[in-house]
């Protein structure tokens, strides 16, 4: 295995609520070695830990079924290896959920390399005396709210869940680019040691993992940034070579456009120092890199530098922070705007009238200010959408929003139309501390038999 | 006569926590030295000034034809607890592309 001079890892999805034909495609078509499934927000994992506080044997990504039941026929008659976080809060669970859609489709038994140890909940809470990276304050100021505490593990316990040989690898937290590295460190035997290789493969996970992003997807403008056939866009992989060579292409006969342009977008997207790009991995630095079309739909990548891995994880801990609750009306025509913006001031006055009290609150007109604000400076749209939300501790608070904003149906201004059904969610807020590495085992367990 | 970024480049948001950053990407590199020279720090502060409460730093990146604007406190106290619509802040790009500079010419 170790022999093979290039590998093609593509990528499967890049959020849960990622599109899932273009995964099937690329699976199909595309050639690839590893399909990659990036699966998890900032707040997912608190969400599904809540789940699995209803139930057990939940707590992974609840699209592991509809994923894998699509792709699990082909991938395994190929021998495309699948890696991805959809283990979520349950990598355990999510593992016998997998087995058993494979037993499902009749494909026998299948096994699963599971990381474990990004949880690391039992570890923070009695270390109170961690600072919180957002506000400075200690993390003991959340921890009786704290929900979850994983750590974003790197592509080294990845690559050791691959060397066990399961054709699926699933975990928790992990961070995004190391998913995509782990399959050329395993393939290629790269260790931490090898930084310009890890700088690649950083590098080309970085650019992989929003899949669409560097195939036209959240890129094009009318008259401005064409992208042919974007409806049937497709997914993009890389191919890496043994010394760090990487190209990204996409799914031959799918839509879209894969450029400089579309990857340089995704190149620097959610980075911040670019000559410091801190991942489990290595300390990227993106701004020696130089993008250039190798041929069409292909984009050569090379100059990634790094520095090595820091000895600290970056820790998400989720807690409960109260309630959003939202509410929305229409007005059109005459005043329109006019109209919004008293209805708006009645509903404070009725809010305050009840004794409700908020943490934070807003009002926006969508179709004037919604995005970029600036309310005063805009010119007054044909209809105008009142939006109302508010974040309190209180439910009944939150609810209370929708609701009056509902009722200026019948107790607002003239001609209100199309109110929503009031809407409450809970906050899960996210915030984070570094955790000494030397403190977390992250380790591989296998379920099924190999 | 002024130009707007958007003439110019191409821009794209990203987030963490309460931190927004904006690439802004040169089509022709010959223009990465008049935004260099004009699309400052302080005139992306000046647009965002009713969003953003910064601090916001600029990161050079002459061999990606970009530059990448980190703009701090920009998303509402954080994309978990914001109450804005756009809690990711996805749109702030646009903001960027809209501001007006002086003609290059």
């Amino acid at each position: 295995m170790k022999s093979r001079e290039t590998i093609r890892v593509g990528a499967g999805a890049g959020t849960s609520d990622d599109r899932m034909v273009p995964a099937l495609e690329l699976a199909e078509r595309g050639d690839i070695d590893y399909l990659v499934f990036e699966c998890l927000a900032e707040r997912t994992v608190s969400r599904e830990n809540l789940a699995r506080s209803k139930d057990p044997e939940l707590g992974y990504s609840p699209s592991l079924h509809a994923r894998l039941r699509m792709v699990l026929p082909i991938c395994l008659r190929k021998g495309i290896r699948i890696v991805s976080n959809m283990g979520a809060a349950n990598p355990l669970g999510g593992a016998r959920a997998a087995r058993k859609e494979a037993a499902d489709l009749g494909l026998g038994d299948v096994a699963v390399a599971v990381v474990l140890g990004d949880d690391v909940s039992s570890i923070v809470k009695h270390r109170g005396e961690l600072t919180l990276i957002e506000n400075g304050e200690p993390l003991e100021s959340i921890l009786p709210k704290m929900i979850s505490a994983n750590a974003y593990l790197g592509a080294d316990v990845v690559c050791e869940a691959l060397n066990t040989g399961a054709p699926i690898v699933l975990s928790g937290r992990v961070a995004d680019p190391s998913l995509f590295l782990a399959p050329m460190m395993h393939e290629f035997g790269w260790s931490y040691e090898d930084l310009p290789k890890i700088a690649q493969g950083t590098a080309a996970g970085h650019l992989l993992e929003c899949t669409a992003s560097v195939t036209g997807g959240c890129f094009g403008w009318p008259g401005k940034k064409e992208v042919p056939d974007l409806a049937r866009n497709g997914f993009p992989f890389a191919d890496v070579k043994a010394d760090g060579g990487v190209v990204i292409g996409k799914t031959p006969g799918t839509g879209g456009r894969l450029d400089v342009m579309t990857c340089t977008e995704q190149l620097i997207y959610e980075i911040h120092d670019p000559t410091a790009y801190i991942t489990p991995d290595c300390v990227l630095d993106i701004s020696g890199i130089a993008l250039t079309q190798d041929a069409a739909d292909r984009v050569r990548v090379e100059g990634a530098k790094a520095m090595p891995r820091t000895l600290t994880y970056k820790v998400n801990v989720g807690y409960a922070d109260g309630y959003i609750g939202e509410g929305e009306v229409s007005y059109g025509g005459i005043d329109a705007v006019a109209r919004a913006k008293w209805a708006a001031e009645i509903v404070k006055e009725r809010l305050k009238l009840q004794g409700f009290v908020y943490d934070d609150f807003r009002v926006d007109l969508i179709g004037m200010s919604s995005l970029h604000g600036q309310v005063d400076t805009r010119p007054e749209p044909y209809e105008v959408r009142l939006r109302m939300a508010g974040r309190t501790r209180e439910r009944k608070a939150a609810h209370a929003i929708g609701f009056e904003v509902r009722a200026m149906h019948m107790h607002g201004p003239g001609g209100a139309g199309g109110a929503c059904e009031p809407r409450v969610r809970d906050v899960l807020a996210v915030k984070s501390v570094l955790l000494p590495k030397n403190l977390v085992n992250a380790q591989v367990v296998v379920e099924g038999a190999l | 006569m002024s130009v707007r970024v958007y003439d110019l480049a191409h821009a794209r948001a990203g987030d963490k926590g309460n931190t927004s950053n904006i690439s802004v990407i040169c089509y022709d590199a010959k223009h990465w030295d008049f935004l260099a020279r004009e699309l400052t720090p302080e005139r992306v502060a000046e647009a965002f000034k009713h969003i953003a409460k910064g601090p916001i730093r600029r990161h050079p990146l002459r061999n990606l034809k970009a530059f990448n604007f980190v703009i701090e406190n920009a998303l509402g106290g954080g994309v978990t607890t914001s109450l804005a619509q756009d809690i990711h802040g996805k749109s702030l790009s646009n903001v960027m592309l809209a501001i007006e500079l002086p003609d290059p010419k």
